[in-house]
């Protein structure tokens, strides 16, 4: 009885802490949902603040009781850096530092540190503008290291590289596209091998892979020609959709579509009649996502302009519902928690806005003094933010 | 009998520890060679992450047999060795046992080790004996490590800040500092910083020279590339260098013509000094004479897309049309004979009409490993 006891209580625990745990770029699930805990309507509340060295415009993920951050140190940033910090408390548990094996050159408001880091729960895969690839244990003990420009020399950007990493089925995913030597890679989680690896459109592209949750293990890859959405095992092509896309902003995916920054914000799912050319559902033109990428709920889809201003549109339709001017202008793309969005501006004013069907209102504000351009993490009610060098937990 | 028994036991312990010492250096020279052979495109990595796992559960012992390993090690092998160090030197200091201090203060003592490796130990002496550390700087001004020399560029630019800004018996000393940091400085942020304070001493420091940019080219254009199809078609320069031929260009005949620039930084604006030409090419060409047959790392900065040859043989190419210019944006490593050797470089603009992708221009230097300037020889 007391085994059984024991076994419940822990499955319930990992279950939780699976639950909870923000593990890539915009989430768990990719789409910049919260699915713990309500966040909090204020700012107020500043749990703990911890140092970070150097630079570094990531977002953190949380895996269980630890908040990762990677950074780049150095005049010319190739010294990169994953920290490990205690959500409890913010103390570093652990810290590690590599030396980039590709170029580190990249525009000034950027950082080589800017595609965020990925979790499977147990592993670490930690990406940078370099195309260095870092798996480590939760422990911060290095299982495997690629270094995908020292593997293919011309891939690069001048401006740097900032997509994010996903892990999808045991398939680590590294977009490396650019002008000259355009690169998508699906790496073994396992060890760092190489399962696949595409030739891709030969123009720079700043956009994440994104996951398409269900059935079929498919990522979905955006570019300036569309999305191509392939099998995370193998890499080959599943559908494709050729109307052009977003070289900044990511797609993103509910509910069976996928939210296109295209033609404005396109929603297109798998096609029936042809399985390998999508249907286009809607397309809003008005919905124009600048950097931010969109945001989208059951019901309602967000995008933020150049000019700060958020949009709100039917999910179902396109239409637009209504506009909200936000303070200030954006690169991190924000969060929703229940009926709020979470956003911050590259000055690092934070904001609450207080989602409505017809309206939306900020309702709450805080100034954390600094640049920030990482999207925030959240996990277990908590919100995360960072700056180049300071990571907050806000409860 | 005791005593014998006594004599007996301590030498069979002391024989197990030096076998097990010895079969320690062993696992631990083995498992660095095995890390050694990780390649391109993950080869050997089954086995070297084995080798990583029993590699990071060794003592502080393995800690000079991978510093000293990573000389030898590809950039990869050594983020392997760099992470065992760490976890290592990590372990030891959470057991609250020492570092080798000693061992790791003369490693970073001995100039010829490798660079990288003594900037890892000497980031970890900082972290335990500050002091140790801080007294390792003064001796770095003129290191061949270029991290390390910023250390003391940096020590130097703390204390003029220090200096007190009234104070005039310190503006002498203040000079001299200035113009001792610059003899090590390399980074630019660093370089920019001494150059404004010596202004203040109405010294203009040659940025040229202290960069070693190379400033007079021979160049011959335009050549077509419209639509952006001139990057693979060989033009004449590519089979010959003859400085005193005429070729069919773009545009009509062209030759080559010699140019100079007194930018700062190098910079040879050929859309001011051929024209500001569209969908074109040119070619820049010159000779460097070097001391030695040498090691060495072009430095190269355009918007534009480049090809670049040593004596002949393409070293490396890129076609990125106006993703920014930045110093030092590429750096190309190639092996410079002893004597004459010739350097052409392949400029292409595009068609882009964005007021931001009119730059046609590059900015080109040599350094040593270093990374201090390489001049060329006079002939």
């Amino acid at each position: 009885m007391r085994t059984f006891i024991i076994c419940t209580l822990m499955l319930c625990s990992t279950a939780a802490v699976q639950a909870e745990d923000w593990l890539q770029f915009r989430g768990t699930f990719n789409n910049a949902i919260v699915t713990g805990p309500q966040l909090p309507d204020s700012f107020d509340n500043i749990s703990w603040t911890a140092p970070l060295e150097g630079r570094g415009t990531s977002s953190p993920i949380v895996v269980g009781n630890r908040v990762i951050v990677t950074g780049c140190k150095g005049p010319r940033q190739d010294r990169l850096t994953v920290s490990c910090f205690n959500t409890a408390d913010g103390s570093q548990m652990w810290h590690r530092e590599f030396w980039a094996t590709g170029r580190t050159i990249c525009h000034e408001k950027m950082s080589v540190a800017t595609p965020t880091p990925a979790s499977d729960g147990e592993r670490i895969f930690a990406f940078y503008s370099s195309n260095d690839v870092a798996c480590l244990d939760l422990d911060g003990n290095l299982l495997w290291y690629r270094g995908l420009t020292f593997d293919y020399p011309n891939v690069s950007n001048s401006l740097g590289m900032s997509s994010s990493v996903i892990v999808k089925d045991g398939t680590v995913v590294c977009m490396a596209e650019n002008d000259t030597q355009s690169m998508t890679f699906g790496l073994n989680a396992e060890d760092g091998t190489t399962r696949w690896q595409l030739e891709r459109p030969r123009a720079a592209n700043w956009t994440s892979p994104a996951v398409w949750p269900g059935e079929e293990s498919l990522v979905l890859l955006q570019s300036s020609k569309g999305v191509t959405a392939v099998a995370a095992q193998t890499g080959k092509t599943v559908w494709e959709y050729l109307d052009g896309a977003s070289t900044i902003p990511s797609l993103t995916v509910l509910n069976g579509m996928a939210y296109v920054p295209s033609n404005g914000l396109t929603a297109i799912k798998p096609g029936v009649s042809d399985s390998t050319v999508p249907e286009i559902v809607w397309q809003g033109s008005q919905l124009n996502p600048s950097t931010v990428s969109p945001v989208v709920t059951d019901t309602q889809a967000f995008v933020i302009n150049g000019a700060g201003v958020l949009s709100c549109a039917d999910a179902t339709t396109g239409e637009r519902l209504w506009q909200c001017r936000l303070s200030g202008k954006f690169s991190a793309t924000p969060i929703i928690s229940g009926d709020k969005l979470y956003c911050i501006n590259e000055q690092g004013v934070a904001q609450v806005v207080q989602l409505g069907p017809e309206e939306g209102s900020v309702i709450n504000s805080h100034d954390f003094s600094t640049t920030i351009l990482a999207a925030p993490a959240a996990a277990d009610g908590a919100i995360y933010f960072r700056g180049d060098n300071q990571l907050w937990k806000v409860e | 009998m005791q005593i014998r028994n006594f004599i007996l036991l301590g030498g069979i312990t002391f024989s197990i520890l030096m076998l097990s010492t010895s079969e320690m250096k062993a696992d631990v020279t083995s498992e660095i060679q095995t890390i050694q052979q990780i390649g391109h495109n993950a080869e050997n990595y089954a086995a070297a992450q084995k080798a990583l796992d029993s590699l990071q559960s060794s003592g502080t012992d393995a800690l000079l047999p991978i510093l000293y390993s990573l000389g030898d090690a590809n950039p990869l092998a050594a983020n392997y060795l760099r992470n065992s160090f760490e976890v290592i030197a990590n372990k030891t200091l959470t057991d609250k046992k020492s570092l080798p201090l000693e061992d790791l203060l003369n490693f970073v003592r001995r100039t010829k080790n490798d660079s990288k490796a003594r900037r890892l130990a000497f980031e970890w002496i900082r972290k335990v004996s500050p002091q140790e550390a801080d007294q390792l700087v003064a001796n770095f001004l003129n290191d061949p490590s270029d991290e390390l020399r910023r250390e003391a560029v940096a020590k130097i630019l703390k204390e003029i800040d220090e200096l007190a800004k009234d104070d005039a018996s310190a503006e002498a000393l203040k000079r001299s500092r200035y113009l001792q940091a610059l003899s090590g400085a390399s980074d630019d942020d660093q370089v920019r910083k001494i150059v404004k304070g010596l202004e203040a001493f109405e010294i203009k420091v040659d940025l040229q020279e202290h960069y070693g940019f190379l400033s007079d080219w021979y160049l011959i254009g335009p050549f077509d590339n419209k639509d952006e199809k001139g990057f693979d078609v060989a033009y004449p320069p590519e089979n010959e260098i003859k400085l005193d031929a005429e070729y069919d260009g773009q545009l009509g005949k062209v030759t080559w013509q010699k140019y100079e620039t007194d930018d700062d930084y190098g910079k040879l604006n050929i859309a001011e000094k051929v024209g500001p030409h569209k969908g074109a090419v040119v070619y820049a060409y010159r000779e460097f004479v070097s001391k030695d047959e040498q090691p060495v790392e072009f430095r190269l900065a355009t918007p534009n897309a480049w090809k670049i040859w040593l004596n002949g043989e393409l070293v490396f190419e890129r076609e990125e049309y106006h993703r920014g210019t930045f110093f030092d944006q590429y750096r190309i490593p190639a092996l410079m004979k002893e004597g004459k050797n010739t350097l052409l470089i392949k400029v292409l603009q595009n068609e882009q009409d964005q007021s931001w992708a009119q730059d046609w221009q590059f900015q080109f230097r040599i350094c040593q490993p270093t990374g201090m300037a390489l001049r060329p020889e006079k002939e």
